[in-house]
């Protein structure tokens, strides 16, 4: 497998990351170069092996399904770097 | 007397406890060996007011009797990855700029609870992705080890920070986090103690995400005995973090016994790589040697899956990493570069926060869990891994303790390794597979390699055996008497 640009480009906007186009030949480069030597994973037999969900065999703890901690907006808002409190800002979302 | 800052935090307890010491005066040592070495680039942010403040609060438990115990008075430097409630705290990361938690990581609560005083945050790899500190966005730190060329020299990373200001005496000691080595091969670079502590030993709670499955808080210390001392302070269980273990926190301290005699060391051999420097394989065997003169076993083992760990964790950490850092947005806190849409700002943001390895890393994820290669990549990684937990599984029937390098070289200069991503992946190879399986393990030196820089043996024990991995890693310290100190850059002395 290997990735062009158009993939990369791809992925970038899947990934919400904005890339220069100068710089996507070297970034697909990298990126092959990581995807193609991870790729020897395929020499290993894994029939019938469980995928690890979890390096600790415990099970998940449950809870009390009740409000913990909450109706702090102030605490919430303060790193915020655009808001009109009590809400965040961001850009125009619907016509 | 030696300066109060070079003291081990096993000496600065008695000191402090007979009175001899203050805890205001050992802050002051290392606030004072903190600004004389700058230029090691160790820290993001010192907070010298909250440190001298924290310390006249514990001089004053002590005066009424009331000292908190074993981290009363002792300073300790933070990875800037802990969330600190009021103190800025950036990951190392320009898209965190300004971020000032309203919170306290649950570690670093448990260490002020304590009685330890935060000397200031250290600097790191971005996001804690890294193996030499040279992705931080607040620039490179510098190893106080030097060798005979002069070049400045990393640290190891990600915690690099941590690791320096130890060495560097500038704290008697620092907390870090390790995803797959980032505690422990710093630590054999700058020639100090660094531990992994069992996965869910530590809360990860308020800790900044990289690969949660992964990431684990640790220490970095003088010596086993402090980081046994300092874990302590650390561990337990937090019902704010699901994978926290509900499991009681055993004396680490009352296991170091110094007596190794019938302990079965496993010598893994497929740790022996091609290529790899006769100096690494010198200090192995010479590990080997000083448990076998202490009176252990000594026991060949197989792990036939280690080659796999490290591409296994190439898939499984960035696939995390590219869901945990999805987060950053540029709406809720950091850094925000405005776009005409809101994906526009989402991009701009992202494209401009983050920095090139963390944008491959988050690039690689994104691909490996899209439609279509999931089950190819990491569906496979996954499965990889439970063979890798099996490998460990079967050799700890056979031993109690496994021995190997920590890393396959000593600290090399700033700049290389920066155009070949695999290569500076490759400072991990011994230390990712334990970390595959959640194992705790740790780094002690070992000795010096040629060129005179310090190389780690690395450790590795049963889940939440830690006891048995402290008193392993005292007697190995012990044996390898390790004096040597850094030769450049370490202030107050």
């Amino acid at each position: 497998m290997s990735l062009d640009t158009t993939t990369v480009r791809k992925i970038a906007v899947l990934a919400r990351i904005r890339i220069e186009d100068e710089k996507l030949p070297a970034l697909a480069d990298d990126l092959n170069n990581i995807i193609g030597w991870v790729e020897q994973l395929s020499e290993v037999d894994t029939d019938g092996i469980a995928p690890m969900t979890s390096v600790a065999e415990m099970t998940m703890p449950f809870r009390e399904d009740r409000v913990t901690d909450g109706d702090d907006a102030e605490r919430v808002l303060a790193n915020a770097p655009d808001k009109s409190p009590p809400y965040f800002t961001v850009p125009k979302v619907v016509e | 007397m030696t300066h109060a800052n070079e003291l081990t935090i096993t000496q600065a307890r008695d000191a402090l406890s007979a009175g001899d010491l203050s805890a205001t005066e050992l802050t002051q040592a290392c606030l004072d060996a903190m600004a004389a070495a700058r230029d090691l680039n160790a820290f993001i942010t010192e907070t010298p007011e909250l440190a001298l403040q924290r310390a006249a609060q514990s001089d004053a438990r002590i005066a009424r009797g009331e000292s908190l115990g074993g981290l009363e008075g002792i300073p300790v430097a933070v990875k800037d990855l802990f969330g600190t409630q009021g103190v800025l705290t950036t990951a190392a990361s320009h898209i965190l700029d300004g971020f000032i938690p309203r919170y306290e990581s649950t570690v670093t609560e448990n260490l002020l609870n304590a009685g330890s005083v935060m000397t200031g945050k250290t600097n790191l790899d971005e996001f804690a992705m890294g193996s030499a500190n040279v992705t931080s966005y607040y620039g490179p730190v510098k190893n106080p080890w030097k060798r005979d060329d002069g070049k400045d020299r990393v640290p190891g990373g990600s915690s690099g920070g941590s690791a320096a200001a130890v060495a560097a005496h500038l704290s008697l000691a620092a907390i870090g986090t390790d995803t797959g080595g980032s505690i422990r091969q710093p630590a054999s670079f700058c020639g100090i103690v660094g531990m992994k502590p069992t996965y869910g030993r530590c809360s990860r709670w308020g800790v900044v995400a990289f690969a949660s499955s992964l990431d684990q808080a640790g220490p970095l210390t003088k010596t086993v005995r402090d980081a046994a001392i300092l874990l302590q302070g650390m561990a337990g269980h937090d019902v704010k973090d699901s994978t926290s273990a509900p499991m009681a926190v055993p004396d680490f301290e009352a296991a170091i016994t110094g007596d190794v005699r019938g302990l079965r060391v496993g010598i893994p051999r497929e740790y022996q790589i091609d290529g790899s420097p006769a100096e690494i394989d010198a200090i192995w065997q010479k590990g080997a040697d000083m448990f076998r003169d202490a009176g252990a076993e000594i026991v060949d083992i197989s792990l036939p899956h280690t080659k796999y760990a490290l591409p296994t964790y190439y898939i499984v950490a960035p696939a995390e990493a590219s869901s945990n850092l999805s987060r950053y947005d540029g709406v809720r806190y950091g850094l925000r570069i405005d776009g005409d849409s809101l994906d526009q700002m989402y991009e701009n943001t992202r494209g401009e926060g983050f920095g090139d390895e963390v944008k491959r890393r988050v690039l690689i994820g994104a691909y490996v869990l899209s439609a279509g290669y999931y089950d190819a990549y990491y569906v496979k990684a996954q499965q990889v891994r439970s063979r890798i937990a099996e490998d460990f599984k079967t050799a700890f029937q056979k031993v109690d303790v496994i021995l190997t390098p920590t890393a396959p070289s000593t600290a090399f200069a700033i700049g290389e390794k920066m155009d070949d991503p695999i290569a500076m992946y490759m400072n991990d190879v011994f230390t990712v597979p334990a970390s595959m399986a959640g194992l705790p393990c740790m780094s002690v030196p070992g000795g010096l390699g040629d060129d005179g820089l310090p190389l780690g043996l690395h450790l590795i024990t049963k889940p939440f055996d830690e006891e048995t991995l402290f008193r392993a890693g005292d007697v190995l310290e012990k044996q390898a008497n390790f004096t040597a100190r850094p030769n450049s850059g370490g202030a107050g002395r």
